[in-house]
């Protein structure tokens, strides 16, 4: 199968799970039993504005007939409009955007930057102690919630040294400095977490190029340790180091949806969660389905640069974590 | 190194569920119960590991805490178990565009992580609740046992036994029963005990939000959310319920790499 052609036909899976992903979203908040205008209006409501607030969302319309609206809307970039305030949700949620990608991005950075040299290091010592304490410390990594580990670096560096500020957010066109200070705190949160979990896949990644041919060929021909690793290993441990940092962008997606609300970060996670809140389903329901688009997205570009990378997985479309993995 | 990674975790594990069993007919005070007098205390006597804010024991809120934490693991896993293995196994028999189909919805429902299908279920319902939590984690885990079972599977077919049993007018429902489901078991316990990692720190982080118990039930990831209001003051407070959380999934993990190297004889090589 050619190039073009099995990334065509990657595109139509995505397209067709973010189809099929709609109707869940859709159909979870507004087929659920539970009247959605009851919701919004609580449980004291009289029957009356809720009926009226039924019929001021649309909600008296056939169930096939809204989601057609909606399913429109979000095709021509219109997410409807807040039930609380009635406010046009696509531009606020836009305003949340840049503050969860900034998270997002520089956390994996930080997560990148402390995995790869310690998982090489791990793989190359995995007989010493140096690399089982790597290990060691990649697995009470992973066991720590981010909220917790966020909770700790504020008690640090918040309010016992003082170095940083403990919560808020600047923006940055308005102050860089101060935007990079208060990001600090959240991204090593989410950061060290995904290390932890990266330092085992990059590890694993990196075993496997140790007990191939090519690599004791290259230690039987004079190279060592480092500059066989360095020169095979990383080239060929590589492909799937890609994929996992890919599919843990969409882990560190969901991930910052808590970390925003310890840190009072104003991203689209904690514009969820508030929706959540005050029971304003329309945003719920437009916040989600960004998520889920995000994490689709996130999963076929993998599986196209996969494919792209590797001939033998032209005719695959899997996506996901491959079976045998840990998550 | 091996046997340590099972034995801790067994022991760890062990430690969690042994507090949960405990929490069902013992507790050194009513979880519940405020006492303003008793606000904040340090370890000692008799509250061993302190009062939190209210004045409540934290030692018996992290005993309820365990049988939580144990209860929406049991739940969670379970659901993924019996809807994921089967339709591993289904995926795994049929080759053609049934089994397509299942890992194609295998993926969709991997586009929903735990916490947003709880959000999502808890909006619906108008709040969340330990049922929502329980059921959006174990959703959340098919795709899991689905492709690992998936994998398992189609190694256990491919071999001369299936095939002559095939051969000899076994039927597929026959051949999944006495020849793969024994031989994927291992995997699927492995899977299990990671699941139930990671339904721990779902739950966690869903307490947290607010998302699953109520807040008069004692939950460790509430806990850690009413002790951040003492954080400045107070930030000892946060020790117990991240102790607790941390220690149950590494214990976990830990049982599920045991487990792992203890069923896969190949990995012996390779570390």
């Amino acid at each position: 199968m050619s190039i073009a052609r099995a990334l065509l036909r990657r595109l139509a899976v995505f397209a067709a799970s973010w189809l099929v992903a709609s109707v869940v979203v859709f159909g979870l908040i507004n087929l659920l039993p539970g009247d959605v205008a009851g919701v919004i209006l609580g449980s004291s409501a009289k029957p009356a504005d809720i009926a009226a607030l039924r019929q001021q969302m649309g909600l008296d319309l056939p169930a096939p007939l809204r989601y057609l609206h909606w399913l429109g809307g979000l095709l021509h970039g219109d997410f409807g409009r807040s039930a609380i305030g009635g406010w046009p949700i696509g531009p606020q949620m836009a305003s949340t955007l840049g503050v969860t990608f900034s998270l997002v991005l520089l956390s994996m950075i930080v997560a990148v930057a402390v995995a790869l040299p310690l998982g090489a290091f791990s793989a190359m010592r995995r007989r010493r102690a140096s690399g089982a304490v790597v290990s060691g410390l990649s697995q009470l990594g992973m066991s720590v919630p981010a909220f917790l580990v966020g909770l700790a670096l504020v008690l640090l560096f918040a309010v016992k040294l003082h170095w940083l500020p403990a919560s808020g957010y600047t923006p940055l066109t308005q102050d860089p400095l101060d935007w990079l200070r208060r990001l600090v705190l959240p991204v090593l949160a989410l950061g060290i977490v995904q290390a932890a979990v990266l330092v085992r896949y990059v590890r694993g990644a990196f075993v496997d190029v140790l007990s191939q041919d090519y690599f004791r060929t290259a230690r039987a021909v004079g190279w060592t340790n480092r500059r066989a690793l360095m020169r095979h290993g990383v080239r060929n441990a590589g492909l799937q180091i890609i994929t996992v940092i890919g599919l843990q962008l969409a882990t560190l997606l969901v991930g910052a949806v808590v970390i925003e609300s310890v840190f009072v970060l104003p991203g689209m996670g904690k514009m969820l969660l508030d929706s959540v809140a005050t029971h304003d389903l329309p945003v719920v329901q437009a916040i989600v389905m960004v998520l889920v688009t995000l994490i689709l997205a996130i999963n076929a570009v993998v599986d196209m640069a996969y494919a792209a990378i590797d001939p033998r997985l032209r005719s695959q479309t899997s996506t996901g974590p491959d079976e045998g993995a840990d998550e | 190194m091996r046997r340590l990674s099972l034995y801790a975790g067994a022991a760890l594990v062990g430690l969690v569920l042994l507090l949960a069993v405990v929490s069902l007919f013992w507790t050194p005070f009513d979880p519940t119960h405020v006492d303003p007098a008793a606000r904040l205390l340090g370890p000692g006597w008799p509250h061993l590991l302190g009062t939190d804010g209210l004045g409540q024991d934290i030692f018996s809120r992290i005993l309820v805490g365990a049988r939580v934490c144990i209860q929406v693991g049991v739940i969670a896993v379970a659901i993924g178990c019996v809807i994921g293995v089967p339709l591993g196994m289904a995926a795994a028999a049929s080759r053609s565009w049934p089994g397509q189909l299942i890992m194609r919805a295998a993926d969709i429902v991997y586009a929903f992580p735990a916490l947003l299908l709880a959000i999502l279920l808890a909006a619906a319902k108008g709040g969340g609740s330990i049922l929502t939590a329980m059921t959006a984690i174990g959703i959340a885990s098919v795709p899991a046992f689905a492709r690992i079972v998936r994998g398992s599977a189609l190694q256990v077919l491919s071999q001369d036994y299936v095939l002559a049993a095939r051969a000899s007018g076994i039927g597929p429902v026959r051949i999944a029963v006495t020849h793969v489901a024994p031989n994927i078991a291992p995997v699927v316990l492995v899977q299990a005990s990671v699941s139930f990692g990671l339904a721990i720190l779902a739950e966690a982080a869903l307490s947290y939000l607010g998302l699953s118990a109520p807040p008069a039930t004692p939950t460790w990831g509430r806990m850690l959310f009413e002790s951040q209001q003492y954080i400045f003051s107070n930030p000892s407070l946060a020790l117990w319920p991240g102790v607790f959380i941390a220690a149950a999934v590494l214990g976990f993990n830990l049982l599920g790499d045991g487990l792992r190297d203890r069923f896969d004889p190949t990995l012996v090589e390779v570390r």
